[in-house]
């Protein structure tokens, strides 16, 4: 017995298991943010203002338009609504993030959380059964943004030293997560299988038909989402209690 | 000049992401009940990474072949494990092999 209060103790057990699961994310996130600090250092940032903006906005697409408009002296207005544009998948997912956590998780832990809505981050805290302890995600976003941090830091200031092969694998980590979120639950419905199904081969048709192809990744992903996750919830509605 | 220029478009775009993801919080601090709204949130998660994940890990790596035998392997081990950090490495190695042989 430690001795510990069993609320700090429980903490302390998902917070390592976040740290835990953080591991393949960081991975990814080192090789991502790699190839991000070698567009910030072509640019002329240096690894100081390349890891405050790595740590501060956490968010690779939103991070590339952001070293794109520094260089290119974009005006205010330009920045916020780029940015706005770029990154508003971030608000959906804060949106289903919000009705994961119980009601008496406290509004400065709600705000911490806020900081950490990433793709991946999003993820495998969306994959917790029940309602989400942010201690959980908290611990992998620990490991995940140091993984962030670091590989932009090093694309500034070692742009060639990351074998493109070595880059190229770990490039899979990040999707590799996503498959180990939406699979196992595709197996158990034959509902889910088909929602992760549509919504591949809608990704793709966008991707690649004339027209559709011109929309941008993040608009497509908004698109998609509340189309094919607002279809499924007028076919499906998810029962009480889920 | 320019450190100068940095910081400050860097702050203002810091303050937007943050804004972005902050307001669905400070907004829906309460449980929704509307029936339909629980479910779309309830699918969000599934929809955005399936269409996050295909096509774009076919480009993903150097060579499209090796991102099919990443997909290909990823659904494969989650099938039978489910382990986030099992399927992500599993993914890289056979990525890493298959770029050796391709």
């Amino acid at each position: 017995m430690t001795g510990l209060p069993i609320t700090l103790k429980m903490d302390r057990k998902l917070f390592a298991k976040g740290l835990r699961d953080g591991i393949p994310i960081s991975m990814g996130y080192l090789a991502v943010a790699f190839t991000l600090g070698i567009a910030a250092g072509n640019i002329n940032m240096d690894a100081l203002q390349s890891f405050f903006m790595s740590l501060g906005m956490v968010a690779s697409a939103g991070e590339y338009a952001a070293i794109i408009l520094i260089g290119s002296a974009a005006g205010v207005l330009e920045m916020i609504a780029t940015t706005f544009i770029i990154n508003l998948r971030y608000f959906l997912m804060s949106c289903s993030l919000s009705q994961k956590l119980a009601p008496d998780v406290p509004m400065w832990k709600r705000m911490l959380l806020a900081w950490f809505v990433t793709d991946e981050l999003f993820g495998i805290s969306s994959a917790v059964e029940g309602y989400l302890d942010p201690v959980y995600t908290y611990g992998a976003a620990v490991v995940s943004i140091a993984g962030w941090c670091l590989g932009t830091v090093l694309g500034v200031i070692a742009g060639d030293i990351l074998p493109v092969r070595l880059a190229s694998a770990m490039n899979v980590a990040l999707y590799g997560m996503f498959l180990a979120i939406i699979i196992p639950p595709a197996k158990k419905s034959s509902f889910m299988a088909a929602l992760v199904l549509i919504s591949m081969v809608l990704s793709y048709i966008f991707s690649a038909a004339p027209l559709l192809s011109e929309i941008s990744e993040g608009f497509r992903i908004i698109i998609l989402t509340v189309v094919i996750a607002g279809a499924a919830a007028f076919i499906r509605p998810v029962k009480e209690g889920v | 000049m320019f450190d100068r220029r940095v910081y400050m478009s860097l702050i203002i775009m810091i303050v937007t992401v943050y804004a972005i993801r902050v307001i669905p919080f400070i907004i829906f601090r309460k449980e929704i009940k509307n029936k339909w709204i629980r479910s779309f949130l309830y699918y969000v998660p599934y929809v955005t990474l399936a269409v996050m994940t295909f096509p774009a890990i076919l480009t993903a790596t150097s060579s499209v072949w090796a991102g099919a035998v990443a997909l290909a392997v990823g659904v494969i081990v989650s099938l039978i494990s489910g382990d986030l950090f099992t399927v992500a490495i599993s993914a890289c190695v056979a990525v890493f092999l298959t770029e050796l042989i391709v």
